[in-house]
């Protein structure tokens, strides 16, 4: 370390003390955090936040452990923004987590017999007034012809004696304490929840107030039996059982909604895989994809290449402002430029038809195949400035001695940039191109942004688009329109990164032996 | 050992990615719950409801919570959102007791928040009767209402009076008066690529095909899909179409159905109340119509109606009940929201003191006819074959034959899912 052999020993109390504060902040932070996942009963995070904590500090205290010094911030990024996401997506990738399957399995049950709930047809609003006795709560009422009824939830509602304000609303009766609205708020949870018998007969419905202001008489036809775990709808006889894939299902296997979320091991991977109506198209995609990165990568790095060798020319003036003009596009935000480009495109209003093209009715964006040319035209619009840069650099590093020692030896321009400058390049850009194409794999912003995926395929039974590469078509599949499958997403999704690391694990192979020949 | 430079960059960025452990493991500690321990003496002030509004409207809201509070004691914490991102993660987070309490929204969500189970149902009671029909009608569904409703939404005809100074009586007419202009544009709707159902609907409803049929409690029933009954209507769009007037393109999007309407080039514009204000602020001598229909039956637009929902999971529901139905559902508030976002009130008596302004009765008059917009899960499976069949239509295709694919597919769709 540089400051080592500078700093005399004196002076290392400053840079000690910054150590201390700025570990004093991270504990201080964390210290913070741990308290709120405790309150909140997440103990798992907390022990990972706990020993995250520790090591740190273990770490930056200790007057070894260097290299961990250098390492741990990157590794808590690495944990934080990939492992968990991965990790979290696997996990998805195995449950039902979809629409209708978000809750868990006690919300679910809450929520069916809410939704059960019907006010008794005809039935009065009544004016309610929330009174305690003793421990228990209670409603009293006013009927419309004014008389005063009470009752609490192990007793029916009956007559009773009361005191009535100006309006005529019964609000306070013998042996029981009024409540008011403040008071009312403080146990509101329990007031909701309260259903008081109408008479000793369950199918007279139960009194039940939202507001604790209004009350009204309410009857269910589902009731929940907690003993075997099962549904009974009153009305029809139906009993529901959990059907063991989140949901609650008759014997003929009509499942009721909301459901709940629930693994379901294989059975994502299964359904993308050996459904006809998705496999057909999705084989489609696939080619597609493949062809449209591979090409995205090829002709950005053709163009690129070809622009940096023009300008690779010494004594050319004005190189410095041709390349600036070249870069251009690169410093253009990219998702601006993919939707200029787009309207730019359209048929019969757009730029390119309009003025370049004298009014001819190029359907850019509407045929399949012009579609297809427009999707890779923006995308090496967008994408040579990249290769221009990076094969200008490489370009710009190939040892002059070797160039001239092949002009020494009678080789041809041609033959020079053939055998001397195109290796070398290569071996320095092929990392690149990989990468370029893995990202032009999932390059979901260029398709959703200039074609939106289409034109629609309409002989395909799925949402799917003639210019939809995979990723588009799980983000249409998973988050588009009302049937939400999260965890078919992340199928596909894992499906994906497997295609996508075979395929770099291949090239970089390739690249390497392109190395040892070198 | 010293504190080098990468050091202190490492230290610093172990900062923040505790920050963000903690950021990401406590996203919930916003104040939704406060509903303290049992006791009659707990000061009702300690309760807070957490509320998310679409940006534009939180201003309005902000402004009538804090009457609310003073009323009640209970404080209103308004939370300005995305729109288009609110209704996700709304049912994301309800479920794990972090949601808001009450969430804006529209009545087509009913469909998705009810089959995951992440709303209460909302007692209106006698109030019901003092709401729009249509309004009811949407915040119902299968039997149960959801939503307090404060605005409804449907289309009309914005006519140009510079242009043509009577309102049309029929979409020939509409046409023969537009051309009699002498403008570019007679008529025009937005459409795009992938067609616009949405804004074809009320000519598909004026030839008597809607896409559900209703059962007696005036519930749509996806049994009863109807949508095969528009042969007659595919024949009449295909004549508007390329190989007919080609009055309806899908050329014209939206942007440029706006573009030719306030530049003066267009006549006559089927749009909604979201683009009153423009017309209004181009110069443009704007009166709003009724839907000419192209046939003798009503030509009846979608309503969409927007309103509040109870999150089921919120620990304080009497007091977001109260908060909705004696509150948000009175002429005033629902007015102050109308002020801010330019919907028409769904209370009747805000509606009505509206009314009193031309362009808002316009649009009353033209919802009278509006149907709410099916918000069961099966409108999901319509909505992504709908408007691709109607713009091959409108390029050429054989109207009668694609039609019956569109049902067809819609049909299996539904059957499938």
């Amino acid at each position: 370390m540089t400051v080592r052999d500078k700093a005399p020993v004196t002076t290392r109390t400053g840079p000690l003390l910054f150590k201390i504060v700025m570990l004093a902040l991270v504990d201080a932070g964390a210290l913070f955090a741990m308290s709120i996942l405790v309150t909140k009963g997440s103990y798992v995070a907390f022990t990972i936040m706990l020993l995250a904590t520790v090591g740190i500090n273990a770490i930056y205290l200790s007057k070894r452990a260097l290299p961990a010094k250098y390492i741990t911030p990157g590794v808590i990024f690495l944990a934080v923004f990939q492992v968990f996401v991965i990790g979290y997506t696997v996990y998805i990738a195995f449950t039902n987590y979809s629409t209708g399957h978000i809750i868990s399995k006690g919300q679910a049950i809450e929520a069916l017999l809410s939704q059960s709930q019907s006010r008794l047809p005809d039935s009065a609003q009544y004016p309610v007034t929330v009174v305690r006795d003793g421990s228990d709560l209670g409603f009293l009422v006013t009927s419309a012809d004014g008389t005063a009824l009470v009752g609490f939830a192990d007793e029916p509602l009956h007559k009773v004696e009361a005191s009535y304000d100006g309006a005529g609303k019964a609000v306070a009766t013998s042996g029981t304490t009024t409540l008011s609205f403040g008071d009312i708020l403080a146990v509101q949870q329990d007031v909701f929840d309260l259903a008081i018998p109408v008479s000793d007969s369950a199918a007279d419905g139960t009194l039940r107030t939202q507001d604790g202001r209004s009350a009204f008489i309410y009857v269910s036809d589902l009731h929940y039996d907690a003993a075997t775990d099962t549904l009974t709808n009153t009305a029809t006889g139906v009993v529901y059982t959990d059907g063991g894939r989140g949901s609650f299902v008759d014997s003929d296997g009509n499942e009721i909604l909301p459901g709940w979320q629930v693994a379901v091991g294989w059975h994502n991977f299964t359904s993308a895989l050996s459904e006809t109506s998705i496999l057909g198209p999705l084989l489609r995609v696939i080619v597609w994809t493949l062809v449209f990165a591979t090409l995205s990568v090829v002709l950005t790095f053709g163009l690129g290449l070809g622009i940096s060798l023009l300008f690779d020319q010494r004594g050319m003036r004005g190189r410095t402002l041709y390349r600036i003009i070249m870069v251009l596009p690169y410093a253009f935000p990219a998702f601006l430029g993919a939707l200029i480009w787009a309207g730019m495109l359209s048929k019969s209003f757009g730029f390119i038809n309009q003025v370049l093209l004298g009014g001819a009715a190029v359907p850019w964006l509407t045929d399949p195949t012009m579609a297809k040319v427009a999707v890779l035209l923006v995308n090496l619009w967008l994408g040579f400035p990249y290769m221009f840069l990076v094969t200008t650099g490489a370009l710009q590093a190939v040892p002059e001695e070797a160039v001239e020692a092949a002009r020494m030896d009678g080789a041809r321009p041609w033959q020079v940039m053939r055998y001397v400058k195109m290796p070398l390049v290569l071996v320095s850009t092929a990392p690149i191109l990989i990468s370029s194409f893995a990202f032009n794999f999932n390059n979901f912003n260029i398709i959703y942004l200039v074609t939106g995926g289409g034109p629609r395929d309409v002989s395909a039974s799925i949402p799917v688009g003639h210019t939809d590469i995979l990723i588009s078509l799980v983000y249409k599949v998973a988050f588009t329109g009302q049937q939400r499958d999260y965890g078919l997403a992340s199928a596909f999704s894992i499906l994906i990164f497997i295609l996508v690391a075979t395929i770099s694990i291949i090239s970089f192979r390739k690249t390497k032996t392109l190395e040892e020949i070198d | 050992m010293l504190m080098t430079k990468k050091s202190l960059v490492a230290t610093v960025a172990v900062a923040a990615s505790a920050m963000l452990l903690s950021a990401c493991s406590s996203s919930d500690d916003s104040p939704t719950t406060t509903s303290a321990a049992p006791t009659t003496d707990t000061p009702a002030a300690t309760t807070t409801l957490t509320v998310w509004v679409d940006a534009e409207r939180a201003d309005a809201l902000a402004a009538v919570a804090s009457d609310y509070e003073a009323a009640t004691g209970i404080k209103v914490d308004i939370v300005s959102r995305d729109n288009a991102t609110m209704k996700d993660d709304f049912m994301q987070q309800a479920g794990t007791g972090s949601g808001p309490d009450v969430v804006m929204g529209a009545h087509d969500w009913l469909g998705e928040l009810t089959t995951n189970g992440v709303v209460a149902p909302v007692e209106l009671g006698d109030s019901a009767a003092n709401y729009l029909q249509v309004a009811v009608d949407a915040a119902n569904y299968e039997g149960t209402v959801y939503m307090l409703p404060y605005g409804v939404e449907n289309l009309a005809v914005l006519r140009n009076a510079d242009l043509v100074a009577e309102p049309a009586t029929s979409f020939d007419d509409m046409i023969a008066k537009g051309n009699a202009a002498g403008v570019e544009y007679p008529f025009i709707v937005q459409q795009g690529a992938d067609g616009d159902p949405y804004h074809l609907y009320p000519f598909q409803t004026a030839f008597g095909a809607p896409v559900f049929g209703r059962d007696e409690s005036g519930a749509y029933d996806p049994s009863q899909l109807e949508l095969g009954n528009g042969a007659q209507f595919a024949t009449w769009l295909a004549s508007q179409g390329v190989n007919g007037t080609n009055i309806i393109s899908t050329e014209i999007t939206g942007d440029i159905a706006t573009d030719k309407f306030l530049t003066g080039q267009a006549a006559f514009w089927l749009t909604g109340p979201w683009n009153v204000k423009a017309a209004v602020d181009a110069g443009i001598n704007v009166v709003v119509d009724r839907i000419p229909s192209p046939t003798g039956d009503p030509a009846q637009p979608f309503a969409g109606v927007k309103g509040f929902f109870v999150n089921q999971y919120s620990q304080n529901k009497v007091a977001a009940n109260d908060f909705l139905v004696n509150y948000l559902g009175t002429a005033d508030v629902q007015k102050a929201l109308y002020a801010s976002g330019g919907v028409l009130p769904a209370l009747k008596a805000a509606a009505d003191e509206i009314a009193s302004d031309p362009l808002v009765k316009g649009f009353k008059d033209a919802g009278e006819d509006a149907v709410p917009m099916p918000a069961i899960p099966e409108m999901g499976q319509v909505w992504q074959f709908w408007g691709v069949a109607e713009a091959q239509i409108l390029n050429g295709a054989d109207p009668v034959a694609t039609w019956e694919k569109l049902t067809q597919d819609v049909q299996t769709a539904i059957s499938g899912s």
